[in-house]
């Protein structure tokens, strides 16, 4: 097959670019350009895009022998991912711009543009499995599934939950069978000199990983009251998008709670530019509902156990989720958690699994605990 | 598929491979024992020198300046940042009142950076702008003198010789002239034109020459400083080359270096005429096959005066230049989409929307450039494989949602 090996400059990318080459695909590397401004090594964010690390990109793809290439993707990348984070943040929910990323640049405009120049797949450095099943009831009668790496300390299938069935036809994730350790060594092996290299960590596009100053520079200070679950103001706070469900710290709280106990945002509502903050035990939710669904297989049908993951490195919980709509889209989907779980905010991705296989995502629209209403 | 082997090479402008005569030199010298460091009293030295001497002697004689004039260098980059900083601090220092530095907005990225440098640091540009065919006129550099205090406020001019990327040759008489009319000093890149062009680099006070483009070795390159300039040095030492350029001399390759010049010259005519056919063939095939290609800056069939006749420059509606040059890789033919870039990614290039060309229509362009190892064979090869690169690019392109 000829496969785009989609190189960020990183470790994995490389290993698997060079993984592809020896399973004899005909292999292209393409670096992605995604910051708007990669004029100097220091701009730009740190583990993506910078000029160093498409220059890392390069000796590797020169190193195996193969083309390569950078192709800019910054203003799609800036409309959908970066201006949808900010606008998420700005109406209260908590978006995960990595999901964003794969679902409309990685599996979307890098795999059509690919595609379009003949290519016939797409392969990433993403610790996750593809493993085909036989299916009568798909034409062919083979079906692709994703499955969780087997490396659960790197295992990245939530991020991938946004793919769906033909986006996953035409994708390669080379790394699913190894752990992170091996990885490095494989590329100590191959005279990679991006062996050493850190991991990239936290978002791409904020350099230096202040997530709510970089935010407040997007959607300025905006000060409205801190409440507790009574209403009652306890102090003041910045701007009601700046502050997630679970957090504790900052909030600046100069009145202690009755009981000395901390306290947690509990929600927040940007509307009304209100930050609600209580005790732990009202973190708890047991119930999540979802819209945004994203199928990697078949649409489940009715009532299914299921384990349910809402962040990218979280415990799985069973639990039982319900679609509503049928198979129409656009569709919501319930998901009833076997045991509470703390700290999920609007906007989150729940990515449900069936074993080791994703069945596919929903973004979080409301969250609550039965015997209680949904708020 | 294989990527170092490449049969078709359309990209003689990024560099073009040395001429087997420059090798012989440069080897030549280079095992030559005997020679010395060029600036030592004692016989190595002076054997030494004498290599470097005579190469200035045959440079100069070739740019038609005086050997005094000739000052070696690493090539165009440095060459366009020593004038155009050193000549500014000069001029500045000499009266405070010239401040301003008029540059032509298609000037190659050495000399453009060189000058928003020298704006971090107080000096102002005023740009002037080509005409749709990438042609710098007098009138024009005049309003810029005129403009913005007058020429009295102006540390230099800058106008390439010809561009880079579209190819237009400028006129570069008529452009000093306008200059020296009140003494101000007009520096200018010829990297591109010599070779192709007549280039007289008597007609301005600097003149810049590399070797790569030539078939000469990389790293080497010739400032032309007149004798009445006397621009601050960027580099201090051991005060070679009339102290505007310390650092031992590469006698190898400046003697390389002498051998491309005097080929290139000697050569110029013929070499033109032979480009300009492959030049034609390649432009009158492209534009066969898609009619909606347009070529950008002057082009005129034979013609080797107002266009180099190396280089063609194409500009395809509803595709990205980045996708053209991909498929045409794949397909074993090099070319580029522009001037190449460091970081790699393609942005619309500034040559283009100088010349009013809309944004959209500059992202794709691709400039395939012909040189002395070029045959009809590469053109063939070309046309060949250009209908179906134009139409994976344009797929590329409309899966990108881009308009047709």
């Amino acid at each position: 097959m000829r496969v785009v090996a989609a190189m960020s400059g990183g470790v994995d990318s490389a290993v698997a670019a060079a993984r592809m080459l020896d399973a004899g695909h005909e292999v292209v590397g393409v670096h992605l350009a995604l910051a708007q401004s990669a004029a100097t090594l220091r701009e730009s964010a740190r583990g993506c895009c910078t000029i160093e690390d498409a220059g890392d990109a390069r000796r590797v793809a020169d190193r195996l022998g193969i083309p390569f290439y950078v192709w800019d993707m910054a203003e799609r990348f800036r409309e959908d991912v970066v201006e949808d984070f900010v606008s998420e943040y700005a109406a209260g929910r908590t978006p995960n711009p990595c999901l964003r990323c794969n679902e409309k640049i990685k599996f979307a405009a890098l795999l059509d543009k690919a595609l379009a120049l003949g290519f016939d797949a797409v392969a990433t450095g993403h610790y996750a499995q593809v493993v085909e099943v036989t299916d009568p009831a798909v034409p062919g009668g083979l079906r692709r599934e994703l499955r969780r790496a087997v490396d659960p300390a790197k295992d990245q299938s939530y991020v991938l939950g946004v793919l769906d069935a033909d986006q996953l036809a035409r994708s390669f994730f080379p790394l699913g069978d190894s752990t992170k350790p091996q990885i490095r060594e494989e590329a100590a092996a191959r005279g990679f000199s991006v062996a050493k290299k850190p991991d990239s960590h936290d978002i791409c596009f904020i350099a230096d990983g202040d997530t709510r100053g970089w935010l407040a520079g997007r959607l300025g200070e905006r000060p409205g009251p801190i409440v507790d679950v009574d209403g009652t103001v306890l102090g003041e706070h910045g701007g009601a998008h700046g502050y997630t469900v679970g957090q504790r710290r900052g909030l600046g709280l100069k009145v202690p709670a009755a009981d000395g106990s901390p306290r947690y945002v509990v929600s927040t509502d940007t509307r009304t530019n209100t930050v609600v903050v209580g005790p732990e035990e009202l973190l708890g939710v047991d119930v999540i509902e979802g819209d945004h669904l994203r199928w990697c297989g078949p649409v489940p049908v009715g009532e299914q156990r299921v384990g349910a993951q809402v962040r990218a490195h979280g415990q799985e919980i069973p639990a039982t989720a319900l679609v509503e709509g049928g198979d129409g889209i656009p569709g919501r989907v319930r998901v009833h958690l076997d045991e509470r779980v703390r700290g999920v905010a609007p906007g989150q991705s729940v990515v449900l699994y069936a074993g080791t296989r994703v069945v596919g995502s929903a973004t979080i629209a409301a969250t609550g605990s039965r015997g209680a209403a949904v708020d | 598929m294989p990527a170092s082997a490449h049969p078709v090479y359309l990209d003689h402008a990024a560099t073009t491979p040395v001429l087997a005569e420059v090798v012989d030199v440069v080897t030549r010298t280079m095992r030559d024992t005997s020679l010395g460091n060029a600036a030592s009293l004692h016989a190595p030295g002076r054997a030494a020198r004498r290599v470097v001497e005579e190469s200035r002697e045959r440079i100069a004689e070739a740019l038609c300046v005086t050997p005094s004039e000739v000052v070696f260098t690493s090539g165009g980059t440095e060459g366009d940042n020593l004038a155009v900083k050193g000549t500014y601090a000069a001029r500045r220092a000499a009266d405070p009142r010239r401040d301003r530095v008029v540059v032509s907005g298609i000037e190659h990225h050495a000399v453009l950076d060189a000058v928003e440098h020298l704006v971090r640091g107080g000096a102002r540009v005023t740009w002037v702008e080509p005409d749709p065919d990438g042609v710098v006129s007098p009138h024009a550099l005049r309003a810029a003198l005129e403009a913005d205090g007058g020429p009295g406020t102006v540390a230099l001019v800058s106008v390439m010789w010809a561009n880079n990327e579209v190819g237009t040759v400028q006129p570069v008489a008529a452009l000093a002239a306008e200059a020296h009319a009140h003494g101000i000093p007009v520096h200018s890149d010829a990297v591109q034109a010599l070779g192709q062009v007549p280039v007289d680099l008597s007609a301005v006070d600097l003149g810049v020459v590399t070797g790569h483009k030539i078939g000469g070795p990389v790293g080497t390159g010739v400032l032309t400083v007149g004798r009445d300039q006397a621009p601050e040095p960027l580099a201090h030492g051991g005060g070679q080359e009339r102290g505007l350029r310390s650092g031992t001399l590469d006698a190898a390759g400046v003697a390389g270096l002498a051998e491309a010049v005097a080929l290139a010259v000697a050569r110029r005519a013929e070499h033109a005429a032979r480009l300009a056919s492959l030049r034609d063939a390649l432009i009158g095939g492209a534009l066969t096959i898609d009619p909606t290609i347009t070529v950008s800056g002057a082009w005129a069939p034979d013609d080797t005066t107002r266009r180099l006749p190396s280089n063609a420059h194409l500009r395809v509606p509803g595709c990205e230049g980045d996708s053209l040059l991909y498929l045409l890789d794949a397909a074993g033919v090099a070319c580029s989409t522009g001037s190449a870039c460091t970081a790699g990614v393609p942005r619309p290039s500034h040559v283009l929307l100088a010349m009013g060309v809309p944004e959209e229509q500059a992202r794709g362009a691709l400039r395939l450039t012909l040189g002395h190892t070029s045959t009809p064979a590469d053109v063939e090869a070309f046309l060949a494989a250009l209908p179906q690169a134009l139409e994976g690019a344009r797929r590329a392109h409309a899966a990108a949602g881009g308009r047709p």
